[in-house]
């Protein structure tokens, strides 16, 4: 088909309605960007550029915002500071220009470690429970199924913060509190009734064939499963992946309140950054920033997969 | 390879019964067709004998072996799915090692294998390529690459032509029973286009609403309906029926038909009057201005060498294959004449053949 044909086409919107559609989406990024932007822009400020009034859009670039995410420092004494040599490096050099020294590491890095095994551990065992039930589920006869199926969805009909208080003092009991397995249990649970339906859907969609051609050609039903099925679910594995764990890596609510040492996730951490006189919104924005990287590489990485499957056609329908 | 026998087989799927105690024997080496239209209980029998699924009575024997509640893993048979089921994932060299991969096998062997069957198939310069991108026709080949490399006891095929166009699914099927001839495999093929049984097949069953109507060569099944429902599936144009009511004595070789006395194979036993059709096969119909039995030329089909003749007579519209050098028009009237050996008569309220000389020296199975 080529492009220079003026005529009126019944699949090819028209010039006007491209370039319409094409504004609508860049106005439509450029709001959603504005929050991101700004973050962006925050953890390259230094703290007083980022409480100006108005906002500063140009500004100097400043490393204080990471140098503060990731240190703890200490006030002191001009003649101290002297005392101590050449600063050792560009955030040494930044902290001392504020009449401080660095103390130690901050709690950043442990708990962005806490938040990458709890939700990409709760992704890897709600995914991979839900996988084998939803095949259950597509295949074989099971008694009162679809009660089932709709009991496994009602529990996705409230809030799941609703059931804060007794999960907070049911924890509290069995020592699951503040424990990197009681997050991954918790947001297992809550992600396990997605991935089942949504994984149910796309197992629906692969004939049984497949596995039947493999059990004739000798496999058994669980080798058939993971030398046929999964192969060919990889898209809604993918797809189910990406959304259990945008959901457990921002989960804020269950975190704060049942984290709150050795198993704190970034989330809560994030905001409780203080510095001088306040908060600090610099290394507030550098740890906001760095804490997004994790799943924008996920799903990126798996966009391929979510592609892929929609030009599968070894079957004709 | 190996004889299959199904005893009395049935399965219900709830108050359904989609296969009635169902009898055959495939003997070895044969090329077998279950045939019957959709919904007839053909591709639950086969799946049966594959193992995919089990029966609520009845005996499988594969080989001499009581199959019947064993997996479909331990069948050693190949099954051809209609959709073909390629494994989109593999291509075409790992679809057909595929089963081969699970016996574990040696390499060197498998593709000893995988390429023979290539060559048979013609399919060796399509090894490395995806299933994906592959035509109708390569792909069913790969499908059957699958099936016959593993040089299984029987060969199981469902409707495996019916996701081709009309015209590759010729070539296919004479592709299929050149193929048949070569492995001489016990082959049981699901379809239901009679075309393609008649012209593959061995041996044919005919089912109807779960249960085997007739069991024979295609020959057989063509000259010698066992059922009303058997002589209108298989022909094209179908047997026609003259519908009278009559009782005709054991021994008589006629039958009247208002005032045309018909003559017929003698029959083998009494009929008590009761409502009756006389079939006739299209081919076995002349015309003749002498003939009493008379009718009404309705409209003719040309189709090159013959032509259809639909006639419109008092016992029901029948269509005659004459040559079509015959001239006929519309609302004419024409005598009719039956090749009076060749007729069947069937019992209308139970749509079974009455016995008959047409039947004697016939095989049964």
């Amino acid at each position: 088909m080529s492009g220079a044909s003026t005529a009126h086409s019944v699949v090819e919107p028209s010039a006007t309605s491209k370039r319409i559609a094409a504004f609508l989406v860049i106005l439509y990024a450029v709001v959603t960007m504005v929050p991101l932007a700004w973050i962006f822009a925050t953890a390259w400020k230094t703290p007083p550029d980022s409480i100006s009034y108005p906002p500063k859009i140009v500004f100097d670039p400043s490393l204080e915002g990471y140098c503060n995410l990731f240190t703890t420092r200490t006030r002191q004494t001009d003649e101290y500071i002297e005392s101590l040599g050449p600063p050792q490096g560009a955030c040494e050099e930044v902290t001392r220009k504020r009449e401080m020294v660095i103390a130690g590491p901050s709690n950043y890095i442990p708990r962005f470690i806490n938040s990458l095994i709890i939700a990409f551990g709760s992704t890897f065992l709600a995914v991979s429970l839900g996988v084998f039930a939803a095949y259950a589920f597509s295949r074989f006869k099971i008694p009162l199924k679809d009660d089932l199926l709709f009991f496994i969805l009602s529990t996705r009909m409230m809030p799941p913060i609703a059931v804060a208080i007794p999960i907070y003092l049911m924890y509290r009991e069995v020592g699951l509190s503040d424990s990197a397995l009681g997050m991954v249990l918790l947001y297992t649970a809550v992600n396990v009734s997605l991935a089942v339906w949504l994984l149910k859907g796309f197992i629906d969609e692969i004939p049984r064939e497949y596995e039947e051609a493999a059990m004739i050609d000798g496999y058994t039903r669980l080798q058939a499963f993971f030398k046929v099925v999964l192969p060919q679910a990889a898209t809604g594995i993918a797809a189910t992946s990406i959304f259990c764990l945008i959901f457990a890596w921002n989960e804020y609510a269950f975190a704060v309140l049942l984290t709150s040492g050795q198993a704190q996730t970034a989330p809560p951490f994030i905001p409780t950054i203080i510095g001088e006189g306040g908060m600090d919104w610099p290394a507030v924005g550098a740890g906001t920033t760095l804490f997004l990287i994790p799943v924008v590489v996920f799903t990126v990485l798996l966009r391929k997969h979510l592609l892929r499957g929609i030009t599968f056609g070894a079957v004709r329908k | 390879m190996a004889e299959i026998r199904v005893e009395q087989l049935h399965k219900s799927f709830g108050d359904f019964a989609a296969v009635k105690d169902s009898n055959f024997v495939v003997e070895s080496g044969d090329f077998f067709v279950l045939l019957g239209p959709s919904g007839c209980g053909k591709t639950t029998t086969l799946r049966m004998i594959a193992g995919l699924e089990l029966p609520t009575s009845g005996r499988i024997l594969l080989g001499g072996n009581d199959v019947t509640f064993k997996r479909a893993a331990e069948r050693d048979i190949a099954f051809v799915f209609q959709l073909f089921a390629l494994y989109p994932h593999m291509n075409v060299r790992k679809n057909i090692a595929f089963s081969l991969k699970c016996q574990g096998m040696p390499q060197k062997e498998i593709n000893r294998r995988v390429e023979e069957a290539a060559r048979i198939l013609r399919i060796e310069h399509i090894l490395d390529k995806s299933v994906t991108g592959l035509s109708g026709g390569d792909r069913q080949r790969v499908a059957l690459g699958r099936a016959i490399v593993r040089e299984p006891m029987c060969f199981l095929m469902d409707e495996p032509l019916g996701a081709l166009d009309s015209e590759f699914r010729h070539l296919m099927c004479s592709e299929l029973r050149g193929l048949h001839d070569r492995l001489k495999a016990t082959t049981v093929y699901v379809t239901h286009d009679q075309l393609e049984a008649m012209s593959m097949a061995d041996k044919i069953a005919i089912m109807n609403r779960g249960e085997v109507e007739q069991f024979g060569p295609p020959q057989e099944i063509y000259a010698r309906p066992a059922s009303m429902f058997v002589a209108d599936f298989i022909g094209s144009p179908p047997m026609n029926f003259l519908h009278f009511h009559a009782g005709i004595p054991r021994g008589s070789g006629e039958a009247l038909l208002g005032d045309a006395v018909v003559e017929m194979p003698v029959l083998q036993e009494d009929v008590a009057p009761r409502d009756l059709a006389l079939g006739v096969r299209p081919e076995h119909i002349a015309f003749d201005d002498n003939s009493p039995l008379r009718g009404a030329v309705y409209g003719s089909e040309y189709l090159g060498t013959t032509q259809i003749v639909t006639v419109n007579t008092q016992f029901g519209q029948i269509k005659a294959r004459t040559k079509s050098t015959g001239e006929v028009r519309p609302g004419e009237n024409v005598g009719l004449r039956f090749a009076s050996s060749r007729l069947s008569l069937f019992d209308k309220q139970s749509g079974r053949a009455v016995r008959s000389a047409l039947f004697d020296g016939a095989a049964h199975g």
